[in-house]
């Protein structure tokens, strides 16, 4: 990988995470903080465009730099993990398990169905 | 807030960052072929590691008081931006679903439940030393204020 590509996957990383922080605003103050809706957005249409990326790159469709600048650089910065399991967590410590498991198993489930349907449409482009 | 330049920007910083770690870190330690699976241990440290981080640091900024100044700064760069870019949840759905793909099954769920257990346990692992950090130098400044008395 060459510096100039490091950086640029670095810098989409970063694009991405403001991206994040955008969204995950908009979302509050349309629906709301008492359910963390936003990283579920993020999360699960992150996981589609991820699907979708690599079903691209696995045919050749989206060459392998731009495969790590959107995938491993904006997207990877886009979606989260550890802001996810806080929420759960939180949801969890405040005794609202149902909304714990929706906000943890949930959001898994809904991300991993995204990421197999961006796949899938991925591949099938090609 | 989240129209503000100024906080997009310490995201920005902070996301860069922590993707480039991440970015590093794959680089040093490539995924491990596992009887023929691609298995994604470095995603697995990287988010383990980055729960516990977000999870101590969220609990000491909010137990050294109100979301403002300095400690909305460190976690807009630090927790959304740095350990936000630096974990991800994209790359878990997918490599679960290439998993689901490549017919390892048993694996796609290990990896994928494994990962929310484990970093559900790192989360609150860090919440609890976040506490215990606070409590700790809140004693020794107490003791100090009561020596210099």
């Amino acid at each position: 990988m060459t510096p100039l590509l490091f950086l640029a996957v670095a810098a989409a990383g970063g694009v991405g995470a403001s991206a994040r922080l955008f969204l995950d605003g908009l979302v509050r103050t349309r629906l709301g903080g008492a359910f963390p809706y936003g990283t579920t957005i993020i999360n699960v249409s992150g996981s589609l465009l991820l699907g979708l990326v690599t079903g691209l790159a696995t045919n050749f469709l989206l060459a392998p730099e731009w495969s790590l600048v959107l995938g491993v650089g904006l997207l990877g910065g886009y979606t989260t993990f550890s802001t996810a399991s806080f929420e759960t967590v939180r949801l969890a410590q405040a005794h609202r398990y149902l909304a714990a498991l929706a906000n943890g198993l949930g959001m898994l489930l809904a991300s991993v169905a995204a990421a197999a349907l961006g796949l899938w449409a991925g591949l099938t482009l090609g | 807030m989240h129209l503000s330049w100024r906080y997009l920007g310490l995201v920005f910083l902070g996301g860069t960052v922590g993707t480039a770690l991440r970015e590093a870190l794959g680089l040093v330690l490539p995924p491990i072929d596992l009887a023929g699976a691609h298995l994604p241990l470095t995603t697995v440290g990287i988010n383990l590691l980055g729960s516990l981080l977000l999870g101590l640091l969220l609990e000491a900024l909010v137990r050294r008081g109100h979301d403002a100044g300095g400690r909305r700064t460190a976690r807009l760069l630090l927790g959304t931006g740095l350990l936000g870019g630096f974990t991800t949840y994209s790359a878990l759905a997918t490599d679960s679903a290439l998993l689901l793909h490549g017919g390892a099954v048993g694996l796609a769920i290990a990896y994928a439940l494994g990962t929310l257990l484990l970093g559900g346990l790192a989360t609150w692992l860090g919440i609890v030393l976040g506490a215990a950090l606070h409590l700790r130098t809140r004693g020794e400044g107490a003791s100090a204020r009561g020596e210099n008395g």
